[in-house]
């Protein structure tokens, strides 16, 4: 099964529906609670920051018996140093954002603790693309 | 503890009230403005403390499955919002009581956040 979704540019009332959607559906196919939730904070911090940061872009999901592949990507500035901004708390949001709620620096991190697997691949000028992939049977974290 | 009592503990306001709230059993509480460390710590069975109104207090609830949703300092969310609310089944409160005293009376009421937020 696969799911495309638009993510749309510093749209607070979309962003986030591409994830909450996905949820229903996980949860409508009967999978693990544990695997959902994961799926769904890491769809949920790639997809503010494809809205956030990335001047909006596109999900792409696909379902195996195995695994979730999500694939986020956008058309934003690109990251410089991906290992600096793998570090907790550090993030380059606006004041305007963080008063939103967003932008303490934890996505990525956040990203890498629920995934099984996380790629960026980014250059600066390039746009960011983040692949994340979930196994079932994992077990919690 | 039930939702009831929170509501007591904290004076509030019911804005929705889905038919299994008296079910709901909160353990534990977090209060924040920042949903971005919502998402990153957030345990099971929390009641989530909070001054923001904007629709992804909600996305943020019901991708974490958080069932109860308190605005403090008297904050009172859009009606599109309760909406949202209402239709994932989650509990809206306000409390004329500012975050800190509203987790201090949760606090001193026996919900400690020990569990609430994950901080290894």
């Amino acid at each position: 099964m696969k799911f495309e979704y638009t993510i749309p540019a510093m749209d607070f009332n979309a962003a986030g529906k591409a994830s909450t959607d996905m949820k229903r559906r996980l949860t409508q196919l009967g999978l693990p609670l544990e695997l959902i939730k994961r799926v769904a904070i890491s769809m949920y911090e790639a997809e503010m920051n494809v809205a956030i940061h990335g001047q909006g872009g596109r999900a792409e999901v696909e379902i195996t018996t195995e695994c979730i592949t999500a694939r986020f990507v956008d058309h934003g500035p690109g990251i410089a140093d991906i290992e600096l901004a793998m570090q907790e708390g550090y993030s380059t949001a606006s004041e305007e954002i963080r008063n939103m709620g967003f932008g303490a620096g934890m996505g990525l991190p956040n990203m890498k603790r629920n995934s099984d697997e996380l790629l960026i691949e980014s250059a600066p000028g390039a746009g960011t693309t983040v692949t994340m992939r979930f196994c079932l049977g994992r077990g919690a974290s | 503890m039930r939702v009831k009592e929170i509501a007591s503990i904290l004076d509030t306001e019911l804005l929705t009230s889905p038919p299994d709230m008296d079910e709901i059993d909160i353990a534990t509480a977090c209060g924040s403005d920042m949903m971005s460390d919502v998402i990153a710590f957030v345990k099971e069975r929390v009641a989530l403390l909070t001054g923001l109104t904007n629709p992804q207090v909600v996305r943020t609830a019901e991708l974490l499955d958080i069932r109860v949703i308190i605005f403090v300092r008297g904050k009172k969310p859009s009606a599109e919002l309760i909406s949202m609310a209402r239709d994932q089944h989650i509990v809206l409160m306000s409390t004329h009581y500012s975050m800190f005293t509203a987790c201090g009376r949760l606090y001193q009421a026996g919900i400690t956040g020990d569990s609430g937020c994950r901080t290894e």
